[in-house]
């Protein structure tokens, strides 16, 4: 079997450890590495029988973990302070609202840079506090500067200039060119605080962002690390409220992203065996192109299928704005030198 | 991928893969007295890569990949292969690891104590625990010091030395050139050889060795030693740390018990047989 099939099979609980031999590692470790996710897998086999040298590194890899949690909650924090004292409300999104909520899929998992969320009518005034906070912008470029501000669901990237730590600044979680438009004001209102001061997307958004973060906004590249969040978000959810499904479904349908859900659950069924309703259990030829997509790695942790990945990365212009838009972008990309567009 | 092989340096087991040949051979003969455990699987993964398929062999250039990556290095031409590989097996364990406090400094020992030099490139740290390695001392490693949290003993990494420019010719004339690499010349970080430890530094890889000094050595001007205090010496060293900042209280906590244990000075050497003679002499001030 191949290492991401048999990455995929540890992290769903199937697979035998013990059958595994050191090559079979070589391959799962790098496979893991590249999908971001050696951290999740040192914690779904701290108990297992492991070879010395793989237990000793998922040893490493989650004591790396738990400082990168910390130090990712601090910048949260950090945040705040900027932020709280001019009144202004927001939202941790992504791998910061999941440790903050000690979800079960943040353990191990990395976290990139800080996600947030604020009302758009206080975009303004959250990007002056976060300047005057210490934090700077990491693009000068004039075209990329303007292509967030008009075309994206976030302020270009800030970098704070001493703990050298980026945020990103949503105001909604799609593009605001793209084909979908959630209804990023019911996301805030509905937003559910936590202790510090801090606040969290009410479950049925957190399901609702992350399969619309892997399916309807990127190209996929990294998408099984976003799929496993989903799965370990949805069993948990599912386990808390027995009507979860059911207002996923409303709350997906409101915000236009009930392809983007379903077939979130449903790729999450078919790699990582997520208990999914019957309503929800049903086949779909394309998703074949998706799993195909999500397991393109080889065993020395390199992308594998560049015509699928290629078809993917068109996809996700595709959706992200209209032709003649894209068109346009994508000739100024080109002419800057930049093969590939922001 | 097509050529590959697996080399154990103190204690990171690196695997490591090309789609060319003679990097990979080079680097066996380098590392043939290397202990070698098949049965364990990899902690680093390196790749040597043509970023199209064609570049194999018409003008071929050498890609590194790997676990760990910097988005936008340069490729290498295929003669400097070997070059590549270093290169790619420093980043794994600069970005990756994460079980010792890593410092950017060669080490020599002697009786399970260890001077550790750390210093900038050019600083002349790797020419003097090389050139300390061939007499009466154990050379750790030319490029990288591990710090054990816990114990706050020092770790060997003795992978093949890195000897530049000239301190190619000092070393050349003092060992076996059985020993020695081939010549990389005109590299980006100028001519380049490889010297292999001696055989019982390789063998001793595992053994710990208690820190006893920490020297910051600079080539050039006349020789000086200068004591430094703990936060001095506790900066330079976070300076010099590649996961500092990512081990968290682990790090500063080894980080702040390495300098409050072990006196640290600035050397400066006009030569490679007077930082010799400076090093032996803190030394014999320090483990009296």
């Amino acid at each position: 079997m191949s290492a991401i099939g048999t990455l995929v099979d540890l992290l769903a609980g199937r697979g035998d450890v013990a059958a595994l031999g050191p090559r079979d590692w070589d391959g799962i470790l790098s496979a893991a590495r590249a999908e971001a996710l050696l951290g999740t897998l040192a914690h779904m086999l701290k108990d297992a029988r492991l070879p010395e040298s793989v237990a000793l590194l998922f040893a490493d890899t989650r004591a790396a973990a738990a400082v990168a949690t910390r130090q990712a909650l601090w910048e949260a924090e950090m945040a705040r302070r900027a932020l709280a004292p001019h009144g202004i409300e927001f939202v941790l999104l992504k791998g910061t609202a999941y440790a903050a909520a000690n979800l079960s899929c943040a353990a191990g998992r990395q976290i990139g840079d800080l996600d947030i969320l604020v009302p758009w009518h206080d975009l303004g005034r959250a990007e002056n506090a976060l300047l005057v906070a210490g934090w700077e912008w990491v693009k000068e470029d004039a075209y990329d500067d303007a292509y967030y501000r008009n075309h994206m669901h976030e302020l270009p990237p800030l970098i704070h200039r001493d703990r050298d730590r980026m945020i990103d600044v949503h105001h909604t979680i799609l593009p605001r060119t793209h084909r979908v438009t959630p209804d990023a004001l019911a996301l805030v209102s509905d937003a559910v605080p936590i202790e510090g001061g801090l606040a969290l997307l009410c479950p049925t958004d957190m399901a609702c962002h992350c399969a619309a973060h892997m399916l309807a906004d990127g190209d996929l590249q990294g998408g099984l690390r976003n799929l496993w969040d989903f799965h370990r978000l949805v069993t948990d959810f599912a386990a808390a409220d027995r009507g979860f499904w059911g207002k996923l479904d409303e709350r997906a349908e409101m915000h236009g992203l009930e392809v983007a859900v379903h077939r979130a659950a449903r790729l999450a069924r078919d790699l990582f065996r997520t208990r999914i309703p019957s309503g929800w259990n049903s086949y779909h030829p394309r998703d074949e192109r998706y799993r195909s997509r999500l397991l393109a790695r080889d065993g020395w942790g390199r992308a594998t299928d560049p015509l699928l990945q290629q078809a993917f990365y068109i996809r996700s212009h595709w959706l992200r704005m209209p032709p003649p838009m894209l068109a346009r972008h994508l000739w100024t990309k080109w002419r800057k030198g930049g093969p590939r567009p922001v | 991928m097509r050529h590959r092989t697996r080399i154990a340096v103190g204690p990171v087991q690196f695997r490591i893969g090309s789609d060319w040949a003679a990097p990979i051979a080079a680097l066996k003969s380098l590392y043939a007295g290397y202990p070698c455990d098949k049965a364990r699987p990899a902690d680093a993964t390196v790749r040597l890569f043509a970023a199209r398929p064609w570049r194999r062999w018409l003008r071929p250039s050498v890609h590194i990949g790997g676990d760990f990556i910097v988005p936008d290095a340069l490729p290498l031409p295929l003669s400097m292969g070997l070059l590549a590989a270093e290169m790619g097996m420093n980043l794994q364990v600069a970005l990756g690891w994460r079980r010792h406090l890593l410092l950017h400094a060669s080490a020599v020992a002697k009786d399970g104590r260890a001077v550790v030099l750390s210093g900038e490139s050019g600083s002349g740290k790797s020419t003097l625990a090389a050139l300390l390695g061939e007499g009466e001392w154990r050379l750790m490693g030319d490029e990288f010091t591990l710090v054990e949290p816990g114990s706050g003993d020092a770790l060997a990494f003795p992978r093949a030395v890195s000897l530049k420019n000239e301190a190619i010719a000092e070393v050349e004339a003092r060992v076996d050139p059985a020993r020695l690499g081939p010549l990389l010349a005109g590299t980006p970080k100028g001519d380049i050889r490889h010297l292999i430890p001696r055989a019982d530094a390789i063998a001793a890889m595992h053994e710990p060795a208690r820190p006893a000094l920490l020297l910051f050595p600079r080539f050039g001007g006349e020789p000086a030693i200068e004591r430094i205090g703990e936060g001095e010496a506790f900066v330079r060293l976070t300076e010099a740390s590649t996961n500092y900042v990512a081990l968290g209280e682990a790090g500063f906590a080894a980080m702040t018990r390495l300098v409050r244990e072990t006196p640290a000075f600035t050397i400066s050497y006009p030569d490679s047989a007077a930082g010799m003679a400076i090093v032996e002499q803190l030394w014999a001030e320090a483990v009296r």
